[in-house]
């Protein structure tokens, strides 16, 4: 071996050293969302190409929620990277419990810009970023041309009511002989279940959760007339057992072919219309979120992203990996090993004009226009102290949110009345919100 | 055999007795048949799923390829051998001690003992965490060992204690008359009878400590976690899920499964907590 | 008699597990305790000031609480009802002779060996199911309407699933009992003409009085803190219909993440935990002396 070929292994000896140095092992933190499983799919290449190892660890929605928080707000340090939503962001951001990733806008390569704007605003707390998303989603009515086109029924082109026009097409939809529900729509108990569809539901029929006083407004007539009409349309257009029925499970239903229509997130859309996934594929399509007395606060807005806790001990590999999983050219690797069509939506506005992802999902368009229509800020007809469309943006929320979603799903069920129901939820608000302090 | 049983009766005797365990048995079975059909036939009818479709092992490779199965299962391996045979360590002279040197205040003890797993565990979480969050020990099998140990130590105790109890003390005081050191007695003549009784503690203490599911999802996030864990990501629906849940389920529950089955005989032999004359 | 030397050495003996288990309960117990009079919520970092009894009396005057008490009562005492009167039917049943009882047996303990997760996903999801199950299919099959499990009869759905699993320990240990039961005495009391409802009467059921205490305080034990179920089936609803105390516990700690009313909770708890624990004491310490 000459001196040259010696110096050349020695180098390499010294980078394979170096590369062993630097590589780390971070721990995962996600729920198991379509989207989700993707990206667990393709982070071997990240692995590679970094010499970086991931443990995942895979949890259902609420159950994920509950084990971050704990772990986060007691400073347990055992994951470097969470999934976390538009609900958790702003606030635990403002605990200081996540890093801030403003330090993203100075790469140029990722173009933090070019994240929707609406977007960005819900994941930052005080002008500070603190979660990536991965996708965004407001909602919006799925539904089966075929059993529309049977029905005799013309698909909407403007914003349709919720009573007459969503019930009377349920019921002339309804056919559970042949397996074919009216309508799916949420039911099983949880503020990011049930809650996330009868929110805008309420905003749509006039319903405030509180008034400017921090006063819960459940026991309001508007809020009755809303989950009277959700009961009166799930018990008599709605599959059996609705109670148990969240998004996952609504999804797996609709995309089975037993639900006639569904108002749920967009983010669903690339599922349902993705041909190796979905049996109706080719039969679905979409229009607006019914409304009622008012059009505003209609459909939600939901982001998942990535972030990071400020107890981690590994921010720079973590942060590595959150520019890698929301960058261009990872929606570019979905676009190129999964279908464009499976492209996670309503992130970047790069990704969106995409004439690959337009022509393989067109709908692409709608759900984009969807998104930048939501106006978090204004998400009821009367003047609202809060932020958010299916969520308060306060810490008390989840507590609350779970509990009326538990009294909705009682009356739904038939356990209970819908006047108890509401009366239930006011009395837990109230002492809720006296108990933190908004009720003096 | 005292007396001649009809054929009849006998055969009678085996329908009901093997109807009623097929009907308990058959949801295994069915998750079983389930884990080896695709997801689009694991929704069908059952009659349809049994005669019209054919088997693959599509789904056991699925679930493999998400979660590491193996690192789950090495885990639970660990976490309820440990825990049953630390706690093993500790409960055997206990329960020696309480049987063969009884006190005034033996018997509340150990009903203090058992008294102490009433105690509902969601009710202690947070200072449990806050606890091994300080000393290092979330996530990390060793914290989790000890905390089966720590849920189980009392039934371990009691259950040896009662066989413990049915060793005729004279047997004992004549070893002593012998000469045999304490070490002696307790390794020569009462392990050997309560071989029975160890070694069903031991099997109900594994199986106790593979299926608790609630300190061990809470207190690990990725390296110690058993398979509680792995199951757990498999809750929530996810488009057509039946045969990949039937899949994990089997792959979670057969070690123990199998390992209940083939020593059944010692377990139920043991399994008696004193209430056998 | 024991000596004082063994006496010493039995103390010795019995420390490490009465030391162990002291600091288990004390430790976490005190923190709880502490925890209980504070301001103490995850999510809202206050600095966690002392509230004296507030959180006692948020908990116990929340509307849910009552609802969790009689869930929890009635959840144990279902379970205990089924598993001990089936596990005597089943262990009288195993006790007679039959072909390949051993494979009958090895079907019948099986569900004891399945992790109560595992059991509550499938029964959920494979048989429960309205629209995918085996018992809604059925059901639909021959034109009737399926039932609603978790929707309209959540806890007995709730039983029904933990008994599936309790109900093989309860058979093992019962069969275990019957066993040693002594056929001389059984035949003789045959031959003087005693019907076989007396001979349950008077001979088998007082032979297996002490096994069934013993059943019925392991899954007692066991019982009292049933959640895994819960959780994976219902959340505890529809409204409050499945939330037993320990779930109602979980709420307040760990899903609004109120440390200091959940740790209320705790308290109260573990003092009806130790009343039930005293009471249950009582009787099997009389029976098992007898």
């Amino acid at each position: 071996m000459n001196l040259r070929g010696a110096l050349c292994a020695a180098t390499a000896l010294v980078s394979v050293a170096a590369t062993a140095a630097m590589s780390e092992e971070i721990t995962i933190a996600t729920v198991n969302n379509a989207d989700m499983i993707v990206m667990q799919k393709l982070a071997p290449q990240w692995e590679e190409a970094t010499g970086n190892t991931i443990n995942w660890v895979v949890l259902e929605e609420n159950v994920l929620r509950q084990r971050t928080t704990q772990d986060i707000a007691t400073n347990g340090g055992s994951f470097d990277i969470i999934f976390i939503g538009a609900y958790e962001a702003p606030i635990w951001g403002a605990n200081g419990w996540l890093t801030p990733l403003d330090d993203f806008a100075d790469d140029a390569d990722y173009d933090l810009e070019d994240i929707f704007q609406l977007v960005r605003n819900g994941l930052s707390a005080d002008g500070h970023l603190y979660a990536v998303p991965l996708y965004s989603e407001t909602s919006f009515t799925f539904y089966r041309t075929d059993l529309f086109e049977k029905a005799g029924i013309e698909a909407p082109t403007e914003q349709i009511l919720y009573d007459p026009d969503f019930m009377e097409m349920a019921a002339k939809l309804h056919d559970p002989e042949n397996g074919i529900y009216g309508t799916c729509q949420r039911g099983k108990a949880g503020w990011g279940e049930n809650m996330a569809f009868i929110g805008p539901l309420a905003n749509a029929f006039g319903a405030r959760w509180f008034d400017m006083d921090w006063q819960p407004q459940l026991d309001s007539p508007e809020w009755n007339a809303a989950i009277t009409y959700y009961v009166d349309l799930m018990t008599n257009y709605g599959p059996p057992g609705a109670t148990a029925n969240g998004h996952n499970e609504n999804r797996a239903l609709f995309k089975d072919g037993k639900c006639a229509t569904w108002v749920d997130a967009t983010s669903a859309a690339n599922d349902v219309r993705n041909p190796n996934t979905s049996s109706v594929a080719d039969v679905t399509d979409f229009f607006k979120a019914p409304m009622q007395v008012t059009s505003n606060g209609t459909g939600w807005f939901w982001s998942w992203a990535l972030a990071i806790p400020a107890s981690s001990q590994k921010i720079d590999v973590a942060k590595d990996f959150l520019k890698w999983g929301t960058s261009k050219e990872y929606f570019e690797m979905v676009g190129e090993t999964e279908g464009w069509v499976a492209v996670p939506s309503g992130t970047r506005a790069s990704v969106h004009d995409d004439p690959r992802l337009l022509e393989a999902a067109p709908f692409a368009a709608t759900i984009k226009e969807a998104i930048l229509s939501v106006d978090p800020a204004n998400p009821t007809k009367d003047p609202v102290p809060y932020t958010g469309v299916q969520f308060v943006a306060i810490p008390e929320f989840q507590g609350i949110g779970n509990y009326v979603g538990q009294q909705i799903a009682a009356a739904l069920a038939g356990q209970s009345s819908v006047e108890d129901a509401l009366a239930n939820s006011q009395q837990f608000a109230v002492r809720e919100m006296t108990k933190a302090g908004y009720i003096k | 055999m005292a007396r001649a049983v009809p054929h009849k009766t006998k055969v009678f005797n085996t329908a009901v007795a093997g109807t009623i365990g097929f009907l308990m048995f058959f949801p295994i079975l069915w998750i079983l048949i389930l884990s080896f059909k695709t997801e689009e036939d694991a929704i069908r009818a059952p009659f349809q799923v049994l005669f019209s479709s054919g088997w693959t092992m599509d789904s056991f490779a699925t679930v493999q390829e998400r979660s590491d199965y193996f690192k789950h299962f090495m885990n639970s391996v660990t976490i309820s051998l440990g825990s049953t045979f630390l706690g093993l360590l500790i409960a055997i002279p206990a329960a020696w001690a309480m049987a063969f040197v009884p006190a005034k205040h033996t018997k509340d003890v150990l009903m203090w003992m058992l008294s102490t797993k009433m105690l509902p565990p969601v009710g202690v979480l947070v200072p449990i965490y806050l606890i091994f969050r300080d000393l290092g020990l979330l996530d990390t099998r060793v914290g989790l060992v000890f905390v089966l140990m720590m849920m189980n130590l009392p039934i371990i105790i009691w259950m040896l204690y009662t066989y413990f109890r049915e060793i005729p003390g004279e047997i004992l005081e004549a070893a002593r008359m012998d000469g045999a050191s304490l070490r002696e007695e307790v390794l020569y003549v009462l392990t050997p009878m309560a071989v029975p009784g160890i070694a069903s503690t031991v099997l109900l203490n594994i199986i106790l400590s593979w299926n608790e599911a609630f300190w061990t999802l809470n207190l690990t996030a990725a390296k110690a976690a058993p398979l509680t864990a792995f199951i757990a990501s498999y809750s929530s629906p996810e488009g057509l899920f039946y045969a990949k849940l039937s899949a994990a389920s089997i792959m979670a529950i057969a070690p123990i499964l199998i390992m209940g089955w083939f020593s059944q005989k010692q377990l139920v032999r043991g399994l008696t907590f004193g209430a056998v004359k | 008699m024991a000596t004082k030397a063994s006496r010493t050495a039995a103390r010795m003996m019995i420390s490490p597990s009465v030391i162990l288990l002291l600091g288990w309960m004390i430790i976490p117990l005190s923190m709880t305790i502490y925890f209980s009079f504070l301001r103490y919520n995850l999510i809202t970092p206050t600095g966690n000031p002392f509230v004296g009894w507030e959180n006692y009396y948020w908990f116990v005057t929340d509307p849910s609480f009552k609802a969790a008490m009689i869930n929890t009562l009635l959840l144990v005492g279902g379970i205990l009802l089924i598993t001990v009167i089936g596990g005597i039917l089943l262990s009288l049943l195993l006790d007679r002779p039959m072909f390949g009882q051993g494979v009958i047996r090895i079907m019948v303990i099986a569900p004891f060996f399945v992790m109560p997760t595992v059991s509550a996903l499938v029964w959920k999801n494979m048989f429960m199911n309205p629209v995918n199950g085996i018992f809604g299919q059925m059901a639909t099959g021959m034109g009737f309407e399926p039932v609603d499990f978790f929707g309209q009869i959540p806890l007995l759905s709730i039983i029904f699933i933990a008994s599936w699993q309790w109900l093989p320990f309860a058979t093992l240990i019962l069969f275990t009992a019957m066993q040693s039961l002594d056929q001389e005495q059984l035949e003789a009391a045959e031959m003087d003409g005693a019907s076989w409802s007396s001979r349950f009467w008077f001979i088998i059921l007082p032979h297996l009085a002490r096994a069934i205490t013993v059943v019925i305080l392991i899954e007692t034990i066991f019982l009292l803190s049933v959640f895994a179920e819960i959780l994976v089936t219902t959340n505890g609803g529809p409204g409050t219909a499945t939330t037993n105390l320990t779930y109602l516990i979980y709420v307040s700690s760990l899903l609004q993440f109120d440390v200091g009313m959940g740790s209320a909770g705790g308290v109260i708890a573990i003092i009806l935990a130790n009343i039930v624990a005293i009471f249950l004491m009582r009787m099997i310490g009389k029976n098992l002396d007898a």
